[in-house]
């Protein structure tokens, strides 16, 4: 019988849905995740100038001063927002595959993967790739938007340690 | 010495979901709670095509065209997919904020600086966007604890917001939102043809066979004909007027919600600032634009955990597995790790708790778990809620 206390932990091992995640971490990582405690957090908010198509504000927030480069924060941004307007571009490739899934009256998404799915498995990518290279050096996490339901990019600020990488 | 005895349960994250959702095929389907108007439209939709099927078509496929029951068919085929795919899919659900998000981007400081009378809400927070030169006014979700996006509305039904919120269809059990409102619009357009299809062969057969037999025989001869054309009669004036409705909406880019409020009536020179001045480009826009993915994980797994310390000899144990040192490690949240940190140990940790839990898992506990130590339920259901 299992014991009634218990502590969730949140996980997400692999989604039947079309995020898979990149198991295979860097040591560092790892580390950070595992024994960082978290300062606080910042989140990116969306910006809805250009109206409802996703993208991201430019705008360095303070938090993040002492972190990071206004430059490289702008970069990370700029290119998430170019993803993006890849994956929500309107013109006659998504024409195309909106005739022919409507023709197929939408069954042929039960075997393909729509043009947006791909390219968000591009953004997951460049997000673990920037965390590795960029973000966790300097204590730092970002988190995937989609996991916050495209509303922000939440960045996670840990404690520094030992001159900021973990132990 | 004493280690921690792990007993795992996994479990998918429809299943913790907020919201007054039901979810089927674990997590695969995902409806609004009261569904009998749902099942009224199936057998209206089933039924009337059984009866054309069984009385019409034999008659027509031969005296006419056998062309005739295949498109139905085909017209059928069309109608249940796309019905099925309004109904079971996301609408575009905006998950709600985890706390520390709703901290920072929510409304601050009127609560606490006790501006507001005990048991009173603070009056609704409000975000100015300019869109397009036009000032939209984003409205704070004290469900969801978002401002929400623009053309985002909370449903009261499902207790939900939902992106480009069109209306709750009871008909189809679900809210038409971003994410299905193109089935939606083709389900009505589908059955608009559909019900003037089966209307108009009705009427030639009976007018057919009324040449060969006589109006009261041909009655007689087919009831099913008479329950079809009532059926037909009353749904195309409801279906086609809907199907009219939406084809206008959709040539402005507006939603049903945005209408009925008179959002872009064009008083005070207001314009609706999504719409790209073309129809044929609203059209597209709308009917062949991206498929945006869902945002709820649905069918993604949690893995809850139950912990007990379990005591073990001292053992050759730990040399084996040189991780058993790190359960020590905060990553699995006690009563000590601050609140803020329980939740946002999160979709990242995967790979790490599976090889922490492998060895844990592996040692033979001596025995049956001991009695959890207190105070621990009151803190699962913490953990639990402040998830979400």
């Amino acid at each position: 019988m299992r014991p009634r206390s218990g502590l969730l932990i949140q996980d997400t091992i692999q989604s039947g849905s079309r995020r898979t995640f990149n198991m295979a971490e860097t040591h560092s990582l790892q580390d950070m995740r595992q024994q960082a405690a978290i300062a606080s957090k910042v989140f990116v908010q969306r910006d809805y100038s250009t109206g409802t198509t996703c993208q991201f504000q430019m705008k360095f927030l303070p938090e993040l001063e002492n972190r990071i480069d206004k430059q490289q924060f702008e970069e990370t941004v700029r290119t998430l927002n170019n993803l993006y307007a890849e994956a929500e571009k309107i013109g006659g490739k998504s024409y195309l595959e909106g005739c022919l899934a409507c023709l197929t009256a939408y069954t042929i998404f039960l075997c393909m993967e729509t043009h947006y799915e791909k390219v968000l498995k591009k953004i997951a990518k460049y997000i673990h790739e920037q965390n590795d290279k960029v973000y966790a050096p300097r204590g730092m996490l970002i988190t995937d938007p989609i996991e916050r339901g495209l509303r922000v990019i939440e960045i996670t600020i840990y404690e520094d340690r030992n001159g900021g990488n973990g132990r | 010495m004493s280690a921690i005895m792990v007993s795992k349960k996994v479990l998918r994250k429809w299943e913790k979901l907020p919201g007054k959702n039901t979810f089927c095929c674990d997590g695969r389907v995902m409806m609004a709670r009261q569904k009998g108007v749902f099942y009224l439209t199936l057998f209206l939709i089933v039924g009337t095509c059984a009866l054309f099927f069984a009385f019409e078509c034999p008659y027509l496929a031969v005296h006419l065209s056998p062309a005739i029951p295949v498109f139905a068919i085909v017209l059928f085929f069309f109608v249940m997919a796309t019905l099925l795919r309004t109904s079971f899919s996301d609408p575009g659900v905006l998950p709600r904020a985890l706390p520390d998000e709703a901290t920072f981007s929510g409304p601050r400081g009127e609560a606490a600086n006790g501006n507001v009378p005990a048991g009173q809400r603070p009056p609704p927070r409000i975000r100015n966007v300019q869109i397009n030169n036009q000032i939209v006014k984003l409205k704070y979700c004290y469900t969801c604890k978002i401002f929400r996006p623009p053309r985002a509305s909370h449903c009261g039904i499902c207790d939900n917001c939902v992106e480009r919120f069109d209306h709750h269809c009871p008909w189809v059990g679900n809210c038409v939102g971003k994410r299905n409102y193109r089935y939606f619009y083709l389900f009505t357009l589908s059955l608009s043809l559909l019900t003037i299809y089966i209307f108009t062969f009705d009427i030639v057969h009976v007018v057919l066979r009324s040449v060969d037999s006589g109006f009261v025989n041909t009655l007689k001869d087919t009831p099913g004909t008479v329950l079809e054309v009532v059926v037909c009669f009353f749904t195309l004036w409801s279906v086609v007027g809907l199907t009219g409705f939406h084809t206008y909406l959709v040539s402005l880019n507006q939603t049903t919600n945005e209408d009925i409020k008179g959002s872009w009536s064009g008083k005070n020179r207001v314009q609706n600032p999504y719409s790209h001045r073309n129809i044929m480009k609203n059209c597209c826009e709308v009917l062949c634009g991206p498929m945006h993915p869902s945002a709820l994980d649905r069918r993604g797994e949690l893995i809850e955990l139950a912990l007990a310390p379990v005591p073990i000899p001292a053992s050759k144990n730990n040399k084996e597995n040189p991780q058993t040192t790190k359960t020590t490690a905060p990553l699995i949240p006690n009563e000590h790790t601050p609140d803020d940190v329980k939740s946002s140990i999160a979709p990242e940790t995967e790979g790490d708790v599976e090889e922490k839990l492998s060895p844990l898992e592996n040692k033979p506990p001596p025995s049956e778990p001991p009695t959890p130590p207190p105070a621990d339920p009151a803190e699962t259901t913490a953990v639990l809620e402040e998830a979400f």
